[in-house]
């Protein structure tokens, strides 16, 4: 239980298409990174996977079952959303009993363990959580849930440097440890670069790429050093992000790494450097 | 093991060669165990399938080899291998680009041998190394 089909998708909402006929497939086993500006429909997505709403036309499958009013498949599923939906004076850990009903796979113990480490006081009230703590405790939940597939939504939503570092560990020794299909929709595109192992990016309810992270960051290059030679090797290559600062220039080549031109930015004195996704993402978003 | 993400390399390739430089400098010994690729993906917070790849690369190679139920090894002869395949490279990644820049700065082959010897500056030949 962990393929899902996103077969011509669409939500509308009024006269707003939240999603166009939006076709995906997600494979078993693997962290996809969900990546869409704001009001792009990632959300909306992730809320039509787990049956929250219902398309307007086309359906989800989860290895070939509907998803549609389907308990069965649905409880292999676990979505941390970005609202908190559980009760707000309940304390967390009553939280984590009352979860382990509904998924009976969940890891009461697990998810006491990693709260603790995460300084998570599971004896407080959902409502007196911090921003960063709520999603702590959303995200505790997710990653204890045992779940065939984990939907997370803004994961790291307040969260300060050091939670994110262990989040994102706790995420692949997790996985590692029982492989599952995991989903991360987020803004934070450079710290889930190396995390992912897909990005599927959207644009006004349209998904325009769904590519491996690593593919996407051999086709292209940043290259630096002194604006009129930049300018130079550019000339007629097709680029983005250009940054300038002073004489100093800097772009992103949208080119394969293997195709750059090594004796002209020698000739040049240019250095070559890694594309970044964050770049690449700005400019097919925008 | 450090690696620099900012390289335009492929990150598994970066680690593949952050793994070669452990066993050449001793850190992983031949036929020991090397670290997980569950523990470099969670401490490099990398996919564990591009962990897999670095790794595999040198599956591949013959560098590394797999025990089953146990892990990842380094294979007997694997640092010569490494010095072979470092040493054919060594002329096209280091001299060339040696000899292109000192042309730029049009220092002669003489003199690049002079400082090789000497260790120095081009006139300063008083390092230990001269006669």
């Amino acid at each position: 239980m962990k393929t899902i089909q996103i077969k011509g998708v669409s939500k509308v909402y009024g006269h707003t298409k939240a999603l166009d006929k939006v076709d995906i497939t997600i494979e078993s086993n693997r962290i996809y990174g969900l990546l869409g500006r704001n009001g792009a429909g990632k959300t909306t997505l992730l809320n039509l996977m787990t049956n929250r709403i219902f398309p307007t036309e086309g359906e989800i499958l989860i290895d070939g079952e509907t998803v549609f009013e389907n308990d069965r498949v649905l409880g292999n599923i676990f979505y941390m959303t970005e609202k908190n939906l559980y009760p707000e004076d309940e304390r967390v850990r009553n939280i984590y009993k009352w979860i382990k009903e509904f998924y009976p796979s969940f890891d009461v113990e697990y998810a006491k363990d990693l709260s603790e480490r995460f300084g998570l006081d599971t004896k407080k009230k959902v409502k007196s959580l911090s921003t960063g703590y709520a999603s702590i405790f959303k995200a505790v939940a997710a990653l204890a849930s045992n779940a065939d597939i984990v939907l997370f939504d803004e994961p790291v939503l307040g969260l300060d440097a050091n939670h994110r570092d262990m989040f994102y560990k706790e995420l692949i020794s997790n996985y590692s440890e029982s492989p599952k299909t995991i989903i991360i929709s987020t803004h934070l595109i450079e710290e889930v670069a190396s995390v992912i192992e897909e990005a599927i990016i959207i644009k006004e309810g349209k998904l325009i790429l769904k590519q491996s992270v690593e593919e996407l960051l051999s086709g292209a290059y940043l290259v630096s050093g002194e604006a009129s030679k930049v300018d130079k090797y550019i000339q007629g290559r097709k680029c983005i992000g250009i940054d300038a600062i002073g004489s100093f220039k800097s772009a992103t080549v949208l080119e394969a790494v293997n195709n750059k031109d090594e004796a002209l930015a020698e000739e040049l004195e240019l250095e070559f450097g890694k594309a970044e996704l964050q770049k690449l993402f700005i400019s097919l978003t925008n | 093991m450090l690696i620099d993400f900012n390289s335009e390399k492929p990150i598994y390739l970066q680690l593949a060669e952050a793994i070669e430089d452990n066993i050449l400098k001793g850190i992983f010994e031949e036929e020991t165990q090397i670290v997980s690729t569950t523990e470099i993906s969670v401490k490099y917070k990398i996919n564990p399938a591009t962990a897999g790849k670095g790794v595999n690369v040198l599956v591949d190679e013959g560098i590394l080899y797999k025990k089953r139920g146990l892990g990842m090894f380094v294979s007997a002869g694997a640092k010569e291998k490494i010095l072979e395949k470092r040493r054919n490279s060594f002329y096209k990644e280091y001299v060339q680009s040696l000899l292109e820049e000192a042309a730029k700065l049009s220092i002669s082959k003489e003199d690049i041998i002079k400082m090789i010897v000497g260790g120095n500056g081009i006139e300063d030949n008083s390092d230990k190394g001269s006669k």
